[in-house]
Protein backbone atom coordinates (compact mmCIF):
# COMPACT_ATOMS: atom_id res chain seq x y z
CA UNK A 1 0.00 0.00 0.00
CA UNK A 2 1.21 3.31 -0.68
CA UNK A 3 -0.20 6.63 -0.04
CA UNK A 4 0.33 10.65 -0.58
CA UNK A 5 -1.16 13.57 1.10
CA UNK A 6 -0.58 16.91 -0.87
CA UNK A 7 -1.38 19.85 1.27
CA UNK A 8 -0.93 23.88 -0.04
CA UNK A 9 1.47 25.58 1.70
CA UNK A 10 0.20 28.55 3.37
CA UNK A 11 -2.93 27.90 1.48
CA UNK A 12 -4.96 30.79 2.19
CA UNK A 13 -2.18 33.56 1.70
CA UNK A 14 -0.86 31.72 -1.33
CA UNK A 15 -4.00 32.10 -3.13
CA UNK A 16 -4.42 35.97 -2.35
CA UNK A 17 -0.39 36.24 -3.99
CA UNK A 18 -1.76 34.39 -7.21
CA UNK A 19 -4.06 37.63 -8.21
CA UNK A 20 -1.92 40.18 -6.56
CA UNK A 21 1.94 39.52 -7.74
CA UNK A 22 2.57 42.51 -5.32
CA UNK A 23 2.10 40.30 -1.72
CA UNK A 24 5.19 38.21 -3.61
CA UNK A 25 8.28 38.41 -1.23
CA UNK A 26 6.05 40.53 1.76
CA UNK A 27 5.38 39.30 4.75
CA UNK A 28 1.48 38.45 4.52
CA UNK A 29 -1.25 37.08 7.14
CA UNK A 30 -4.49 36.26 6.54
CA UNK A 31 -7.18 37.21 9.69
CA UNK A 32 -10.30 34.80 10.63
CA UNK A 33 -13.66 35.90 11.33
CA UNK A 34 -14.13 39.26 11.87
CA UNK A 35 -10.29 39.80 11.30
CA UNK A 36 -9.82 38.58 14.39
CA UNK A 37 -7.02 36.04 14.19
CA UNK A 38 -4.37 34.82 12.20
CA UNK A 39 -4.83 32.12 10.35
CA UNK A 40 -2.51 31.61 7.66
CA UNK A 41 1.29 33.21 7.10
CA UNK A 42 3.34 33.73 4.71
CA UNK A 43 7.43 32.10 5.36
CA UNK A 44 7.81 36.11 5.71
CA UNK A 45 5.74 36.69 8.49
CA UNK A 46 6.75 33.21 9.97
CA UNK A 47 9.90 34.35 9.89
CA UNK A 48 9.23 37.67 11.96
CA UNK A 49 7.98 35.58 14.70
CA UNK A 50 4.17 35.87 13.91
CA UNK A 51 2.34 33.11 15.69
CA UNK A 52 -0.67 31.09 14.51
CA UNK A 53 -3.91 32.23 16.29
CA UNK A 54 -2.16 35.65 17.44
CA UNK A 55 -4.37 38.21 17.54
CA UNK A 56 -4.73 41.01 15.20
CA UNK A 57 -4.60 43.88 17.65
CA UNK A 58 -1.59 42.27 19.14
CA UNK A 59 0.12 42.71 15.85
CA UNK A 60 -0.24 46.26 14.90
CA UNK A 61 2.94 47.21 15.95
CA UNK A 62 5.19 44.75 14.17
CA UNK A 63 3.37 45.07 11.63
CA UNK A 64 3.48 48.78 10.72
CA UNK A 65 7.10 48.03 11.52
CA UNK A 66 8.05 46.16 9.17
CA UNK A 67 5.13 46.02 6.59
CA UNK A 68 3.18 43.20 7.10
CA UNK A 69 -0.22 42.87 5.26
CA UNK A 70 -3.23 41.78 6.75
CA UNK A 71 -6.41 40.21 4.47
CA UNK A 72 -9.66 39.31 5.60
CA UNK A 73 -10.41 36.00 5.38
CA UNK A 74 -11.95 35.32 1.31
CA UNK A 75 -13.80 32.47 2.13
CA UNK A 76 -15.14 32.68 -2.28
CA UNK A 77 -11.58 32.45 -3.28
CA UNK A 78 -10.29 30.00 -1.42
CA UNK A 79 -13.25 27.85 -1.85
CA UNK A 80 -12.60 27.98 -5.31
CA UNK A 81 -9.46 27.69 -5.56
CA UNK A 82 -9.32 24.59 -3.47
CA UNK A 83 -12.06 23.17 -5.77
CA UNK A 84 -9.53 23.69 -8.88
CA UNK A 85 -6.30 22.23 -7.02
CA UNK A 86 -8.98 19.42 -5.89
CA UNK A 87 -9.94 18.66 -9.68
CA UNK A 88 -6.48 18.62 -10.92
CA UNK A 89 -5.54 16.29 -8.07
CA UNK A 90 -7.78 14.17 -8.77
CA UNK A 91 -6.65 13.55 -12.41
CA UNK A 92 -3.24 12.14 -11.06
CA UNK A 93 -4.65 8.74 -9.15
CA UNK A 94 -7.33 6.38 -9.27
CA UNK A 95 -8.80 7.29 -5.71
CA UNK A 96 -8.64 10.56 -3.45
CA UNK A 97 -9.92 11.64 -0.19
CA UNK A 98 -10.20 15.20 0.02
CA UNK A 99 -9.55 15.83 3.86
CA UNK A 100 -9.79 19.47 3.79
CA UNK A 101 -10.15 22.80 1.65
CA UNK A 102 -6.54 22.42 1.11
CA UNK A 103 -5.15 18.95 1.66
CA UNK A 104 -5.77 15.59 0.20
CA UNK A 105 -5.15 11.89 0.15
CA UNK A 106 -4.23 10.07 -3.45
CA UNK A 107 -3.88 6.09 -3.65
CA UNK A 108 -0.72 5.29 -5.16
CA UNK A 109 -1.15 1.73 -4.70
CA UNK A 110 1.08 -0.36 -7.29
CA UNK A 111 3.75 2.39 -7.95
CA UNK A 112 7.29 1.60 -7.46
CA UNK A 113 9.75 4.38 -5.40
CA UNK A 114 11.24 6.10 -8.74
CA UNK A 115 7.63 6.29 -10.07
CA UNK A 116 6.24 7.73 -7.04
CA UNK A 117 8.86 10.10 -6.70
CA UNK A 118 8.22 11.46 -10.47
CA UNK A 119 4.56 11.63 -9.63
CA UNK A 120 5.40 13.89 -6.65
CA UNK A 121 7.71 16.08 -8.53
CA UNK A 122 4.58 16.30 -11.94
CA UNK A 123 2.17 17.14 -8.42
CA UNK A 124 3.85 19.79 -7.37
CA UNK A 125 4.56 21.38 -11.23
CA UNK A 126 1.23 20.91 -12.59
CA UNK A 127 -0.69 22.61 -9.67
CA UNK A 128 2.15 25.41 -9.42
CA UNK A 129 2.06 26.10 -13.06
CA UNK A 130 -2.00 25.70 -12.93
CA UNK A 131 -3.23 27.34 -10.69
CA UNK A 132 0.53 29.10 -8.96
CA UNK A 133 -0.41 27.49 -5.72
CA UNK A 134 2.91 25.89 -3.95
CA UNK A 135 2.45 22.73 -2.37
CA UNK A 136 4.10 19.85 -0.80
CA UNK A 137 3.72 15.98 -1.34
CA UNK A 138 4.18 13.70 1.61
CA UNK A 139 4.28 9.88 0.48
CA UNK A 140 3.98 6.89 3.43
CA UNK A 141 2.47 3.15 3.62
CA UNK A 142 0.13 4.18 5.20
CA UNK A 143 -2.24 7.50 6.02
CA UNK A 144 -0.36 8.75 9.28
CA UNK A 145 3.07 7.85 7.10
CA UNK A 146 1.63 10.43 4.48
CA UNK A 147 0.78 13.27 6.44
CA UNK A 148 4.22 12.91 8.46
CA UNK A 149 5.81 13.02 5.04
CA UNK A 150 4.11 15.69 4.29
CA UNK A 151 5.24 17.53 6.99
CA UNK A 152 8.98 16.56 6.78
CA UNK A 153 8.53 17.35 2.97
CA UNK A 154 7.18 21.60 3.97
CA UNK A 155 10.23 21.59 6.61
CA UNK A 156 12.28 20.40 4.47
CA UNK A 157 13.63 17.76 7.11
CA UNK A 158 14.26 15.10 4.46
CA UNK A 159 15.61 17.01 1.31
CA UNK A 160 14.05 20.04 0.45
CA UNK A 161 12.71 19.71 -3.23
CA UNK A 162 8.89 19.77 -1.61
CA UNK A 163 8.40 16.10 -1.95
CA UNK A 164 9.14 13.16 0.72
CA UNK A 165 8.79 9.19 0.53
CA UNK A 166 9.96 7.76 3.34
CA UNK A 167 10.29 4.25 1.56
CA UNK A 168 13.56 6.53 0.08
CA UNK A 169 15.12 6.93 3.59
CA UNK A 170 17.43 3.76 4.73
CA UNK A 171 16.17 2.38 7.74
CA UNK A 172 18.65 4.24 10.66
CA UNK A 173 18.39 7.34 8.43
CA UNK A 174 14.54 7.12 9.26
CA UNK A 175 14.52 6.67 12.76
CA UNK A 176 16.87 9.16 13.19
CA UNK A 177 14.19 11.16 11.74
CA UNK A 178 11.31 9.79 13.89
CA UNK A 179 13.75 10.38 16.59
CA UNK A 180 14.09 14.23 15.95
CA UNK A 181 10.23 14.65 15.35
CA UNK A 182 7.95 15.52 18.62
CA UNK A 183 5.27 13.21 19.22
CA UNK A 184 2.45 15.81 18.82
CA UNK A 185 3.67 16.07 14.72
CA UNK A 186 1.47 12.66 14.73
CA UNK A 187 -1.91 12.79 13.21
CA UNK A 188 -4.51 12.38 15.53
CA UNK A 189 -1.93 13.08 18.88
CA UNK A 190 -3.10 16.89 20.05
CA UNK A 191 -1.55 18.76 22.64
CA UNK A 192 -3.33 16.71 25.60
CA UNK A 193 -2.65 13.29 24.16
CA UNK A 194 0.85 14.51 23.76
CA UNK A 195 1.51 15.84 27.27
CA UNK A 196 0.52 12.57 28.62
CA UNK A 197 2.43 10.03 26.31
CA UNK A 198 5.96 12.68 27.27
CA UNK A 199 5.09 12.16 30.81
CA UNK A 200 5.68 8.32 30.30
CA UNK A 201 8.87 8.63 28.21
CA UNK A 202 7.14 8.98 24.89
CA UNK A 203 8.27 12.20 23.13
CA UNK A 204 9.02 11.56 19.86
CA UNK A 205 7.42 9.75 16.97
CA UNK A 206 10.56 6.87 17.08
CA UNK A 207 9.45 6.34 20.77
CA UNK A 208 5.39 6.08 20.09
CA UNK A 209 6.47 3.74 17.24
CA UNK A 210 8.50 1.48 19.31
CA UNK A 211 6.40 1.92 23.05
CA UNK A 212 4.40 -1.33 24.39
CA UNK A 213 1.34 -1.73 22.05
CA UNK A 214 -0.67 -3.10 24.92
CA UNK A 215 0.46 -0.29 27.28
CA UNK A 216 -0.90 2.23 24.40
CA UNK A 217 -4.52 0.34 24.38
CA UNK A 218 -4.69 -0.30 28.01
CA UNK A 219 -3.41 3.55 29.22
CA UNK A 220 -5.10 5.28 26.48
CA UNK A 221 -7.27 3.52 23.75
CA UNK A 222 -7.50 1.43 20.70
CA UNK A 223 -6.85 4.65 18.14
CA UNK A 224 -3.75 5.09 19.39
CA UNK A 225 -2.54 1.51 19.24
CA UNK A 226 -3.62 1.78 15.64
CA UNK A 227 -1.86 5.03 14.81
CA UNK A 228 1.02 3.09 16.50
CA UNK A 229 0.36 0.09 13.51
CA UNK A 230 -0.01 2.97 10.77
CA UNK A 231 3.61 4.43 11.68
CA UNK A 232 5.27 0.95 11.59
CA UNK A 233 4.04 1.02 8.22
CA UNK A 234 0.71 -1.56 8.72
CA UNK A 235 -2.36 0.47 7.06
CA UNK A 236 -5.26 0.36 9.07
CA UNK A 237 -7.30 3.66 7.86
CA UNK A 238 -8.28 3.63 4.27
CA UNK A 239 -9.27 5.70 1.88
CA UNK A 240 -12.62 7.70 2.40
CA UNK A 241 -14.04 8.65 -0.71
CA UNK A 242 -17.50 10.59 0.55
CA UNK A 243 -17.44 12.26 4.00
CA UNK A 244 -20.08 10.84 6.78
CA UNK A 245 -22.86 12.98 7.02
CA UNK A 246 -22.73 14.78 10.12
CA UNK A 247 -24.49 14.13 13.03
CA UNK A 248 -25.18 17.34 14.16
CA UNK A 249 -24.95 20.73 12.12
CA UNK A 250 -23.61 24.08 13.71
CA UNK A 251 -24.01 27.34 12.62
CA UNK A 252 -22.65 30.52 14.81
CA UNK A 253 -19.94 33.26 14.50
CA UNK A 254 -18.87 36.35 16.31
CA UNK A 255 -21.28 39.55 15.75
CA UNK A 256 -18.95 42.74 14.08
CA UNK A 257 -19.62 44.22 17.04
CA UNK A 258 -22.01 43.74 20.34
CA UNK A 259 -25.59 43.62 20.60
CA UNK A 260 -27.79 44.66 23.33
CA UNK A 261 -31.32 44.26 21.72
CA UNK A 262 -33.53 41.30 20.70
CA UNK A 263 -34.05 42.71 16.69
CA UNK A 264 -30.74 41.70 15.66
CA UNK A 265 -30.22 38.73 17.73
CA UNK A 266 -33.86 37.44 15.80
CA UNK A 267 -31.93 38.24 12.62
CA UNK A 268 -28.32 36.52 13.69
CA UNK A 269 -30.52 33.34 14.94
CA UNK A 270 -32.53 33.29 11.83
CA UNK A 271 -29.71 33.68 9.70
CA UNK A 272 -27.72 30.84 11.17
CA UNK A 273 -30.53 28.68 10.58
CA UNK A 274 -30.98 28.85 7.26
CA UNK A 275 -26.96 28.57 6.77
CA UNK A 276 -27.64 25.41 8.51
CA UNK A 277 -30.41 24.44 7.29
CA UNK A 278 -29.43 24.22 3.97
CA UNK A 279 -26.42 21.89 4.90
CA UNK A 280 -28.74 19.85 6.61
CA UNK A 281 -30.93 19.34 3.28
CA UNK A 282 -27.86 18.87 1.24
CA UNK A 283 -27.15 15.94 3.11
CA UNK A 284 -30.53 14.50 2.97
CA UNK A 285 -31.15 14.66 6.37
CA UNK A 286 -34.17 15.87 9.10
CA UNK A 287 -33.18 17.76 12.31
CA UNK A 288 -35.27 16.78 15.32
CA UNK A 289 -34.08 18.85 17.47
CA UNK A 290 -32.41 23.06 17.42
CA UNK A 291 -30.74 24.57 20.19
CA UNK A 292 -29.96 28.25 20.23
CA UNK A 293 -27.21 30.22 21.55
CA UNK A 294 -26.47 32.74 22.85
CA UNK A 295 -23.41 34.85 25.15
CA UNK A 296 -21.76 37.54 26.20
CA UNK A 297 -18.31 38.44 25.76
CA UNK A 298 -15.88 36.35 28.43
CA UNK A 299 -13.04 38.47 27.74
CA UNK A 300 -14.85 41.52 28.43
CA UNK A 301 -15.20 43.25 32.08
CA UNK A 302 -18.77 43.15 31.94
CA UNK A 303 -22.07 41.39 33.03
CA UNK A 304 -22.18 37.87 31.82
CA UNK A 305 -24.59 35.87 30.47
CA UNK A 306 -25.11 32.52 28.54
CA UNK A 307 -28.07 31.30 27.53
CA UNK A 308 -28.99 27.86 25.76
CA UNK A 309 -31.93 26.43 25.06
CA UNK A 310 -32.64 22.73 23.10
CA UNK A 311 -36.10 22.46 21.83
CA UNK A 312 -37.44 19.05 20.34
CA UNK A 313 -39.64 18.90 17.23
CA UNK A 314 -42.95 16.99 16.94
CA UNK A 315 -41.56 15.86 13.73
CA UNK A 316 -38.17 15.86 12.46
CA UNK A 317 -38.04 18.94 9.69
CA UNK A 318 -35.65 20.60 6.97
CA UNK A 319 -37.84 22.99 6.33
CA UNK A 320 -35.27 26.55 7.14
CA UNK A 321 -39.49 28.50 7.64
CA UNK A 322 -40.69 25.96 10.44
CA UNK A 323 -37.18 25.57 11.97
CA UNK A 324 -37.10 29.48 12.01
CA UNK A 325 -39.77 29.79 13.77
CA UNK A 326 -38.86 27.05 16.75
CA UNK A 327 -35.22 29.00 16.96
CA UNK A 328 -37.23 32.58 17.76
CA UNK A 329 -39.31 30.94 20.09
CA UNK A 330 -36.33 29.73 22.02
CA UNK A 331 -34.39 32.62 21.56
CA UNK A 332 -36.89 34.64 23.30
CA UNK A 333 -36.97 32.19 26.34
CA UNK A 334 -33.44 32.90 26.64
CA UNK A 335 -32.46 36.43 25.70
CA UNK A 336 -32.24 38.80 29.11
CA UNK A 337 -32.11 42.18 28.09
CA UNK A 338 -29.04 44.08 29.71
CA UNK A 339 -26.30 42.57 28.81
CA UNK A 340 -23.97 42.87 25.51
CA UNK A 341 -23.47 39.67 23.48
CA UNK A 342 -21.05 38.59 21.03
CA UNK A 343 -21.92 35.73 19.87
CA UNK A 344 -25.32 33.93 18.50
CA UNK A 345 -25.55 30.36 17.21
CA UNK A 346 -27.79 27.81 15.96
CA UNK A 347 -27.49 23.81 16.19
CA UNK A 348 -29.20 21.11 14.57
CA UNK A 349 -29.70 18.10 16.53
CA UNK A 350 -30.61 15.16 15.94
CA UNK A 351 -30.13 13.88 12.28
CA UNK A 352 -32.23 11.15 10.71
CA UNK A 353 -32.57 10.52 6.95
CA UNK A 354 -35.04 12.26 4.97
CA UNK A 355 -36.55 9.40 3.46
CA UNK A 356 -37.43 7.86 6.84
CA UNK A 357 -39.52 10.16 7.77
CA UNK A 358 -43.09 8.73 9.50
CA UNK A 359 -45.86 10.92 8.77
CA UNK A 360 -47.50 12.18 11.62
CA UNK A 361 -51.41 12.62 11.15
CA UNK A 362 -51.37 14.82 14.05
CA UNK A 363 -49.21 17.18 13.08
CA UNK A 364 -50.76 20.29 10.95
CA UNK A 365 -47.72 21.99 9.91
CA UNK A 366 -46.77 20.90 6.68
CA UNK A 367 -43.18 21.30 5.60
CA UNK A 368 -42.60 23.20 2.24
CA UNK A 369 -40.62 20.88 0.91
CA UNK A 370 -40.97 22.12 -2.63
CA UNK A 371 -40.25 25.99 -2.05
CA UNK A 372 -36.95 24.88 0.06
CA UNK A 373 -36.20 23.21 -3.29
CA UNK A 374 -36.61 26.41 -5.01
CA UNK A 375 -34.47 28.33 -2.45
CA UNK A 376 -31.62 26.01 -2.25
CA UNK A 377 -31.74 26.42 -6.09
CA UNK A 378 -31.95 29.79 -6.52
CA UNK A 379 -29.33 30.71 -3.56
CA UNK A 380 -26.91 28.08 -5.90
CA UNK A 381 -27.28 29.86 -8.75
CA UNK A 382 -27.57 33.35 -7.40
CA UNK A 383 -25.63 33.44 -4.13
CA UNK A 384 -26.65 32.91 -0.51
CA UNK A 385 -29.02 34.42 0.61
CA UNK A 386 -30.44 35.87 -2.49
CA UNK A 387 -33.90 34.30 -1.30
CA UNK A 388 -34.19 34.11 2.72
CA UNK A 389 -37.06 34.51 5.19
CA UNK A 390 -37.62 38.14 6.65
CA UNK A 391 -36.38 37.05 10.04
CA UNK A 392 -33.02 37.35 8.80
CA UNK A 393 -33.16 40.57 7.94
CA UNK A 394 -30.90 42.58 5.26
CA UNK A 395 -27.46 41.80 4.32
CA UNK A 396 -25.73 45.12 5.76
CA UNK A 397 -26.30 44.43 9.37
CA UNK A 398 -24.21 45.63 12.29
CA UNK A 399 -24.16 42.04 13.26
CA UNK A 400 -22.97 40.99 10.17
CA UNK A 401 -19.28 39.81 9.47
CA UNK A 402 -16.35 42.57 9.80
CA UNK A 403 -13.63 41.90 6.79
CA UNK A 404 -12.27 45.52 6.09
CA UNK A 405 -9.71 43.84 4.42
CA UNK A 406 -11.33 41.86 1.89
CA UNK A 407 -9.60 40.86 -1.37
CA UNK A 408 -11.97 41.26 -4.71
CA UNK A 409 -13.62 37.67 -6.00
CA UNK A 410 -11.17 37.40 -8.37
CA UNK A 411 -12.59 34.10 -9.84
CA UNK A 412 -16.59 34.22 -8.62
CA UNK A 413 -17.29 38.39 -10.03
CA UNK A 414 -17.54 39.33 -12.92
CA UNK A 415 -17.22 43.34 -11.29
CA UNK A 416 -14.11 42.30 -9.52
CA UNK A 417 -12.06 40.41 -12.12
CA UNK A 418 -7.90 40.65 -12.03
CA UNK A 419 -6.51 43.33 -14.22
CA UNK A 420 -4.20 44.06 -16.78
CA UNK A 421 -2.87 46.91 -18.92
CA UNK B 1 -30.05 9.26 -23.67
CA UNK B 2 -29.07 10.94 -20.81
CA UNK B 3 -32.25 11.21 -18.38
CA UNK B 4 -34.48 13.98 -18.17
CA UNK B 5 -35.98 15.83 -16.03
CA UNK B 6 -39.89 16.55 -16.53
CA UNK B 7 -39.93 18.42 -13.42
CA UNK B 8 -40.10 22.33 -14.57
CA UNK B 9 -38.44 23.56 -11.32
CA UNK B 10 -35.32 21.37 -12.39
CA UNK B 11 -32.22 24.05 -13.22
CA UNK B 12 -29.70 22.11 -15.55
CA UNK B 13 -26.20 23.00 -15.24
CA UNK B 14 -25.16 24.91 -18.29
CA UNK B 15 -23.88 22.17 -21.19
CA UNK B 16 -26.60 19.90 -20.10
CA UNK B 17 -29.45 18.98 -22.32
CA UNK B 18 -32.77 20.27 -21.81
CA UNK B 19 -36.70 18.70 -23.18
CA UNK B 20 -39.38 19.26 -22.12
CA UNK B 21 -41.27 15.70 -22.55
CA UNK B 22 -44.79 16.07 -21.15
CA UNK B 23 -46.00 13.86 -23.15
CA UNK B 24 -49.54 12.83 -21.00
CA UNK B 25 -51.44 11.44 -24.15
CA UNK B 26 -51.12 11.54 -27.61
CA UNK B 27 -47.74 11.04 -30.06
CA UNK B 28 -44.64 10.80 -28.74
CA UNK B 29 -42.44 13.65 -30.00
CA UNK B 30 -40.45 12.67 -33.44
CA UNK B 31 -37.62 14.76 -32.11
CA UNK B 32 -37.38 12.04 -28.86
CA UNK B 33 -34.26 10.17 -30.75
CA UNK B 34 -32.15 12.73 -32.39
CA UNK B 35 -31.46 14.44 -28.93
CA UNK B 36 -28.32 16.44 -29.13
CA UNK B 37 -26.50 18.67 -26.01
CA UNK B 38 -27.07 22.08 -26.71
CA UNK B 39 -23.97 24.40 -27.69
CA UNK B 40 -21.93 25.52 -24.66
CA UNK B 41 -19.61 28.64 -24.92
CA UNK B 42 -17.83 27.37 -21.62
CA UNK B 43 -17.05 24.38 -23.86
CA UNK B 44 -16.14 26.15 -26.55
CA UNK B 45 -13.86 28.37 -25.31
CA UNK B 46 -12.67 26.41 -22.00
CA UNK B 47 -10.07 23.79 -23.12
CA UNK B 48 -8.52 23.37 -19.09
CA UNK B 49 -11.52 24.16 -16.68
CA UNK B 50 -9.33 24.09 -13.38
CA UNK B 51 -6.32 26.21 -15.27
CA UNK B 52 -8.38 28.97 -16.65
CA UNK B 53 -9.32 32.23 -15.24
CA UNK B 54 -10.94 35.88 -16.81
CA UNK B 55 -8.39 38.99 -16.85
CA UNK B 56 -10.16 41.61 -17.86
CA UNK B 57 -8.01 44.51 -20.08
CA UNK B 58 -7.78 48.16 -18.31
CA UNK B 59 -6.51 50.57 -21.60
CA UNK B 60 -5.57 50.35 -25.10
CA UNK B 61 -2.00 49.17 -25.46
CA UNK B 62 -2.61 46.31 -27.56
CA UNK B 63 -5.59 47.41 -29.92
CA UNK B 64 -3.51 46.37 -32.68
CA UNK B 65 -3.95 42.64 -31.62
CA UNK B 66 -7.87 43.46 -31.04
CA UNK B 67 -7.74 43.70 -27.94
CA UNK B 68 -9.38 46.81 -26.11
CA UNK B 69 -10.20 48.30 -23.23
CA UNK B 70 -12.55 46.44 -20.68
CA UNK B 71 -12.22 43.27 -23.08
CA UNK B 72 -12.90 39.88 -21.27
CA UNK B 73 -9.41 37.84 -21.71
CA UNK B 74 -9.83 33.82 -21.23
CA UNK B 75 -6.63 32.87 -20.01
CA UNK B 76 -5.28 29.51 -19.49
CA UNK B 77 -2.48 29.12 -17.09
CA UNK B 78 -2.09 25.25 -18.30
CA UNK B 79 -0.28 26.45 -22.14
CA UNK B 80 3.01 27.00 -22.27
CA UNK B 81 3.61 29.79 -24.29
CA UNK B 82 5.27 30.03 -27.36
CA UNK B 83 7.04 32.87 -29.32
CA UNK B 84 3.80 35.17 -30.30
CA UNK B 85 1.87 34.08 -27.83
CA UNK B 86 -0.83 36.79 -25.95
CA UNK B 87 0.09 36.41 -22.37
CA UNK B 88 -0.60 38.23 -19.13
CA UNK B 89 2.94 38.50 -17.34
CA UNK B 90 3.98 39.83 -14.63
CA UNK B 91 6.10 43.54 -14.38
CA UNK B 92 6.32 44.96 -10.92
CA UNK B 93 4.29 43.60 -9.46
CA UNK B 94 1.36 44.55 -11.91
CA UNK B 95 -0.67 42.31 -14.48
CA UNK B 96 0.15 43.33 -18.22
CA UNK B 97 -1.44 41.92 -21.96
CA UNK B 98 1.12 41.75 -24.32
CA UNK B 99 2.52 39.83 -26.91
CA UNK B 100 6.06 37.71 -26.07
CA UNK B 101 8.57 37.38 -28.68
CA UNK B 102 11.45 35.63 -28.26
CA UNK B 103 14.59 37.10 -28.87
CA UNK B 104 17.97 36.09 -28.95
CA UNK B 105 19.28 38.06 -26.25
CA UNK B 106 15.86 37.44 -24.20
CA UNK B 107 12.24 37.81 -24.03
CA UNK B 108 10.04 41.02 -25.75
CA UNK B 109 6.83 41.89 -24.22
CA UNK B 110 5.31 43.61 -26.71
CA UNK B 111 2.06 46.45 -26.84
CA UNK B 112 0.07 46.17 -30.14
CA UNK B 113 -0.23 50.38 -30.07
CA UNK B 114 1.57 53.14 -30.99
CA UNK B 115 3.02 55.18 -28.44
CA UNK B 116 3.27 51.96 -25.66
CA UNK B 117 6.14 51.10 -24.73
CA UNK B 118 7.47 47.63 -25.59
CA UNK B 119 8.97 45.84 -22.28
CA UNK B 120 12.17 43.88 -22.82
CA UNK B 121 13.60 41.62 -20.38
CA UNK B 122 17.11 40.19 -20.29
CA UNK B 123 18.30 36.72 -20.58
CA UNK B 124 19.78 37.44 -17.05
CA UNK B 125 15.89 38.61 -15.81
CA UNK B 126 13.38 36.51 -14.77
CA UNK B 127 10.10 36.61 -16.50
CA UNK B 128 6.54 35.36 -14.55
CA UNK B 129 4.36 34.47 -17.52
CA UNK B 130 1.20 34.73 -15.79
CA UNK B 131 -0.81 32.87 -18.25
CA UNK B 132 -1.49 32.65 -22.21
CA UNK B 133 -4.81 34.39 -23.43
CA UNK B 134 -6.81 32.11 -25.67
CA UNK B 135 -9.31 34.18 -26.60
CA UNK B 136 -10.66 38.20 -25.44
CA UNK B 137 -14.25 38.39 -25.85
CA UNK B 138 -15.21 41.86 -27.17
CA UNK B 139 -18.45 43.72 -26.59
CA UNK B 140 -20.02 45.36 -29.62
Amino acid sequence: MSFALVDGNNFYVSCERVFDPKLQGRPVVVLSNNDGCVVSRSDEAKALGVKMGAPWFQLRALAARFGIVALSSNYALYADMSSRMMAVLAAFAPAQEVYSIDECFLSLHGLALPERLRLGAAIRQRVRQWLGLPVCVGIGATKTLAKLANHCAKKRLAGSDGVCDFAALPAAELSALFSSLPVGEVWGVGPRLAQQLSALGIDSVEALRRADAALLRRRFSVLLERTQRELNGVPCLTLEDVAPNKQQILSSRSFGQLVGELAPLREAVAHHVAVAAERLRSQGSCAGRVEVLIRTNPHKDAPQYHGLLAVPLPTPSDDTLLLTRVALWALERVFRPGYLYQKAGVALLDLSPATAQAQDLFVTVRDNARLMQAMDRINALWGRGTLRSAAEGCNDAAWRMKRGRLSPGYTTRWDQLPCAA
Amino acid sequence: MPRLSSDPGVILPPGQPLLAEAVPAGFPSPAADYFEARLSLDEYLIKHREATFFVRVSGNSMTGFGIHDGDLLVVDRALDPVDRSIVIAVVDGEFVVKQLCRLPEGVLLRSGAAGHRDIFVGAGQTLEVWGVVRWSIHRL
